[in-house]
Formats: structure tokens, C-alpha cells, sequence
């Protein structure tokens, strides 16, 4: 399976999949009028991905903004990585004393079955 | 700061959005604020987007326009974020449960409905389910003002005023 890497819009985020290291970026805004066309792809390789999974894998959430239409495609997406046996952390990045992204984490945290980790940077 | 009026297009509402970013990061408003203004216009947006219907008579069957009108404005309190759109007779009431709804929650049972809704909600093709309120209502930390105006015996005009204090 081939990487995915895509680049960031006003609208929608970096992606940035890297099987051999394990890697998966999601980073920006993801604010499109329909989340749906965007995220399939996404959640296809990690359909993909989570049969044959790196031996760690780590997934970088940093988002500025993101609208409810790409809330529920980030679960499925989440709900995909659970399949995974191997060690695998979510890192969700929130900037400083941006307290409703940190909640936002905290809501997919309290659904999904994967450890999170809540990391403050101070500019994203 | 803004007042927009008509038909709604992707473009348009990235334009919206483009011009109330540049004068958010202008003003003193911490980032915080400014994030919650900007999020709350995304929604509202894209509710006008998605959910401006009308009944014709001629055409016997409702016509997707997206169009309406989007104000935000800045006051000594705050942030106001006000939108009006056309709708139909039919999503009148349960529009109005919702919203009734909503605005009986605390911010811990905002929290809750949002997980269970996101996590069980029937996702409607449009993307959103009533997702977008709740989120709208969570950010604000406000109730929400609302009222619902009969334009004619099959059309109402929907108008929501949502706040973010300083």
C-alpha cells in the first residue's frame, strides 16, 4: 500500500500516512462543507493499514479547527485504529489555553479504545 | 463586523470566513474567544448551507436555496453571531424540540448529549444530524436565542442569535 500524503487547504488538513514508520499526521483545519469525500480515502487505509500494522504506531491529531461534519469522520477514522493489536498511542496536540480542543480530545477519549495522550504546544 | 445577505455559495462562505478570521486576530479578543467565534460561524454556516428549504406553490415541492443572512457583531459584552434562513412548516417543530432541548442542558449534559450523538447518532447525508447545535450551544456557553417567523402558510423564517462573552 502507498503512502498518503496530501497537503493543507484553508478547509481541510495535512495528511500525512507513513506505514513503514507507523506514522499517522493529521494536521490544520478541517472545516470542509462535506467531510465525507475527504475522509473515505483515509479511513480505507487504515482499514488497509490496521491488518498489517507497523509494530508501534503513533497518530498525530493537531488541529486548529474542525467542524462537527469532520467530527464524526475523525470517529470513524479512531474506530478503524482499534482493530490494531500492536502498540498504538494517539497523541492529540491542543494549543495553550485552547480548553475546547483540549475537551474535544477528551470527548473522543471517553469513546475510543485507545490510550490518548493530550499534549500543549504553544502554537499549532 | 459582518453582515452578509443571499444566496450562499463554498466560495462565499470561505470569503465569510476568510474576512471575520483576519478581523479576529485583529481585535484584543484572546484565542480562546477568537476560536470559539470562528467555530460557532463555521456551524452556523454551514447550517445555512445545508438547511435553507422553501415551498413553493408552483413547484409543489420544496427547493433547496442555500441562502440567508449571517450578522456578527462585537459589543462591550461580546461576540454576537446571528443568522436567519428560510424553512419549511415541516422542520418547524422538531427543530423547535431540539433547540427547547438544548437550552434545558447544563455544560456537563451538553458534553454527554454531544459524545452520545456523535458516537450513535444517525449521520444524515448532509453531514451533521443535530451535532451542529449542540456543538453551536457548547461553545457558546450561552443559551440560545431563537425565534421562528411565518413568511406564508408554508414557509418559516428561522432566526438564531448565538453569544460568546468576553
Amino acid at each position: 500500500m502507498e503512502d498518503i500524503r496530501i497537503e493543507g487547504t484553508p478547509k481541510t488538513p495535512t495528511v500525512n500516512f507513513i506505514k513503514a514508520e507507523g506514522i499517522l499526521e493529521i494536521k490544520g483545519r478541517s472545516i470542509p462543507e462535506n467531510s465525507i469525500e475527504f475522509y473515505k480515502p483515509l479511513i480505507d487505509w487504515i482499514e488497509d493499514y490496521a491488518r498489517t500494522p507497523h509494530n508501534a504506531t503513533n497518530v498525530n491529531i493537531q488541529l486548529e479547527y474542525f467542524n462537527t461534519s469532520s467530527s464524526k469522520c475523525i470517529l470513524d477514522l479512531f474506530k478503524k485504529l482499534e482493530a490494531i493489536n500492536n502498540s498504538i498511542t494517539i497523541n492529540w496536540y491542543y494549543e495553550e489555553d485552547d480548553e475546547d480542543m483540549l475537551e474535544a480530545g477528551e470527548d473522543y477519549d471517553a469513546i475510543i479504545n485507545i490510550p490518548f495522550k493530550m499534549i500543549e504546544i504553544e502554537e499549532i | 463586523m459582518l453582515l452578509f445577505k443571499g444566496e450562499l455559495t463554498e466560495d462565499l462562505i470561505n470569503s465569510i470566513l476568510h474576512a471575520i478570521e483576519l478581523k479576529l486576530t485583529d481585535s484584543d479578543a484572546n484565542l480562546k474567544i477568537r476560536k470559539k467565534v470562528f467555530n460557532i460561524l463555521v456551524e452556523c454556516l454551514q447550517n445555512l448551507y445545508h438547511h435553507t428549504e422553501m415551498n413553493s406553490d408552483q413547484e409543489q415541492q420544496s427547493k433547496e436555496v442555500p441562502s440567508g443572512m449571517v450578522i456578527v457583531a462585537n459589543d462591550d459584552d461580546g461576540y454576537s453571531i446571528m443568522t436567519g434562513n428560510f424553512i419549511t412548516n415541516d422542520s418547524v417543530s422538531s427543530l423547535k424540540t431540539k433547540l427547547e432541548y438544548i437550552n434545558k442542558l447544563d455544560r456537563e449534559d451538553l458534553k454527554k448529549m454531544y459524545q452520545n450523538v456523535l458516537n450513535n447518532g444517525e449521520m444524515t447525508l448532509k453531514g451533521g444530524g443535530s451535532l451542529g447545535l449542540i456543538e453551536i450551544a457548547r461553545k457558546s456557553g450561552k443559551k440560545l436565542e431563537y425565534g421562528f417567523a411565518p413568511i406564508d402558510n408554508m414557509n418559516n423564517f428561522f432566526s438564531l442569535n448565538v453569544k460568546v462573552n468576553h
